[in-house]
Formats: C-alpha cells, sequence, structure tokens
C-alpha cells in the first residue's frame, strides 16, 4: 500500500516556534536568533551590547552551544538573564529546545531576548525558532567571501554585523565586495560594521536594536 | 548532523501515519529535500539506517529526491540554478534574486503493509 503523505519535515518545528513566538508577543519581548560561524564574535558582541543597553533595556540571553557553560557565564556577568543549552552534539538550535529554555526565563521582566545559536552557518537557518529576525555575525578573518558561499543564511537573515573590523588592516577583507555580496543577495538588509573588543561600530548596532524594539508596538 | 534531527522527524510522521492506515511493516519512504537545506543524502541514509533500527521501518528504503536551488533573477525575469560560488544571474550578471525552488523539505510518499 502506498500513503501519499506530503507532510512538511519540519511542520512539528514551525508548529512549536509559533507558539514561542507567540508567548514572545504576549510577553512583548523583541527577540534575535544569532547565526554565525563558530569564532565571530557573537558572545564578545553580546557583552558590550549589554554594557551600552543594560541602563534602559533589559535583556536577556539563551545560548546555545554543544558543550560548557562558559558563554552563559560571561553574558551573566554581563548583566544578561542567561539560559545555557547543552546541544551535547547537535549542529542548531529548535523550537522546542528554546521552548524548554523559556520555561527558566522570566520574560514578562525582558524588553530584549537574545538567542545565540550553535557557530554553523549552515543547519540554523532551517529551524525557525519563533524570532522575530535573525541577525547574521560574519568576522573579518573569515573571509570575504563567506555570504557568497552561504547565501542561505544571508537571505533569511534581517541585518549582518561583520565584526572584527579591528582586524581589517591584517587580513584581505574587502569591506566593499562583500557589502556587494550581501545586497545584492538580498536588498533592504540593515548592515553594520563592528568591533566587539574595540567598542566601534557598537552603537550604531544597538541604535538598529532599540529601534526594531520600537516598531514592535 | 541536522540530518539526525529531520530522519527522526520524518520517522515520527511516518511511524504516526503508518499506525493510523493499520500499516504494520514500512517498506519505503520518499523524501523530497531541496539543496538549499544543504542536508547530504548519504548522512540521510546513514542517519535511517541508525534511527530505523527496531522499528516497523527497518530495513525499509529511503528514496532521497533532490531539488536543485532555482533562483529567479529580478532583473531580467530569468530563473537559473546558480552555479559555484555565486548567486549572480547567469544571463545579466545582475544579483538581486529571489528563490523559486530548493527550500522543500517534505515527505512525498511511503509504502508498506
Amino acid at each position: 500500500m502506498k500513503v501519499v503523505l506530503g507532510k512538511d519535515l519540519l511542520a512539528a518545528n514551525e508548529n512549536k516556534a509559533a507558539k514561542n513566538r507567540e508567548l514572545f508577543d504576549q510577553a512583548g519581548i523583541l527577540v534575535v536568533n544569532l547565526i554565525s560561524s563558530p569564532g565571530s564574535g557573537k558572545t564578545t558582541l553580546l557583552e558590550k551590547t549589554a554594557r551600552f543597553l543594560g541602563g534602559d533595556l533589559k535583556m536577556g540571553a539563551i545560548v546555545g552551544d554543544l558543550y560548557t557553560d562558559r558563554d552563559a557565564r560571561r553574558l551573566s556577568e554581563a548583566g544578561m538573564v542567561t539560559v545555557q543549552i547543552n546541544t551535547e552534539g547537535v549542529c542548531h538550535l529548535d523550537a522546542k529546545m528554546v521552548a524548554r529554555a523559556l520555561q527558566e526565563m522570566p520574560m514578562v521582566s525582558l524588553d530584549l531576548l537574545f538567542i545565540e545559536n550553535v557557530g554553523n552557518l549552515v543547519c540554523p537557518a532551517a529551524f525557525d525558532l519563533g524570532e522575530h529576525v535573525k541577525v547574521a555575525v560574519l568576522s573579518v578573518a573569515e573571509g570575504t567571501d563567506k555570504p557568497a558561499k552561504y547565501p542561505g543564511i544571508f537571505r533569511e537573515s534581517g541585518a549582518v554585523v561583520i565584526n572584527k573590523s579591528d582586524l581589517l588592516p591584517y587580513t584581505d577583507f574587502n569591506v566593499k565586495n562583500c557589502l556587494d555580496d550581501l545586497r545584492g543577495i538580498k536588498e533592504n538588509m540593515a548592515i553594520f560594521i563592528t568591533s566587539a573588543k574595540t567598542g566601534e561600530g557598537i552603537d550604531q548596532w544597538c541604535k538598529w536594536l532599540r529601534e526594531s524594539k520600537g516598531n514592535m508596538i | 548532523m541536522h540530518e539526525l534531527s529531520l530522519i527522526q522527524n520524518l520517522l515520527n510522521i511516518v511511524m504516526q501515519s503508518a499506525s493510523d492506515n493499520c500499516i504494520k511493516k514500512v517498506s519505503s519512504v520518499a523524501l523530497v529535500v531541496g539543496e538549499n537545506y544543504g542536508a547530504l543524502p548519504d548522512a540521510l541514509d546513514f542517519a535511517f539506517h541508525v534511527l530505523t533500527q527496531d522499528t516497523m521501518c527497518a530495513g525499509a528504503a529511503l528514496v532521497v529526491q533532490k531539488k536543485p536551488l532555482v533562483l529567479r533573477c529580478r532583473e531580467c525575469l530569468a530563473e537559473f540554478s546558480p552555479r559555484g560560488a555565486t548567486c549572480r544571474c547567469t544571463y545579466c550578471q545582475a544579483f538581486r534574486t529571489e528563490v523559486v525552488s530548493g527550500r522543500e523539505l517534505y515527505i512525498d510518499y511511503y509504502e508498506g503493509e
């Protein structure tokens, strides 16, 4: 007997993501899903963001890593409410893992929630977590052609952060070519050039976060 | 690695449907995968083999049908499959494109008795 299904494989994840999104909207939180390669500086970017916006916005972070709670500890020290998820080998977060983490997160007291995904430019793109916007982080040490080579994640993202700009003098990274590639993949994408280490560009990135939060209402 | 999660979802759906249809043994499952997901056929096969052990799908064939990534150029409206690392339109070299297909990820059918 042949049974035709035509059923989406990620339907269960999409349903769970829709439930997460409902919870976020009820609590009035802007939720940002940060995706990048390992080592692009996501955690340092969030540490700087916590210090820059911490005065007037209450922030939380759900941090996905294969192992350890080191990133969550760093973000707690920077003033964020954190929940660490250890995927123990799984290469991405899914909506169910985030739903579980949300049980530990005091959502009503937050304005902004970051979900720091597992470092990987491929798999996390396929899993909706219920976030309002995906942000891809790319460091200049990774090379100019990452957006052209991994267009999937950049196509799904509402903004891109090009981080580690303090290393530009020491790399072959071509900012103009990278921006051309990014604008080619998706029009109207917000793009920020930052150094989470020195603080360069953090003001523009934080301004965008504040405006995005303001636009929710 | 996300092949394992995908196949686990596939098995949950197939086994639920099989039990609804009084099917005791599944002999094949056909999966349509868009190129945009970057799922590798070998890794899908491996995950299917591992996760079906001791289930009603044990020994079943996994038929993977790949759908190529097809983009439409927003300048000249031509449809094309991007070659290599670039998404540039192969006809007019423009960079503004949208996805026509290649994002599919669904179970087409399964067979069993």
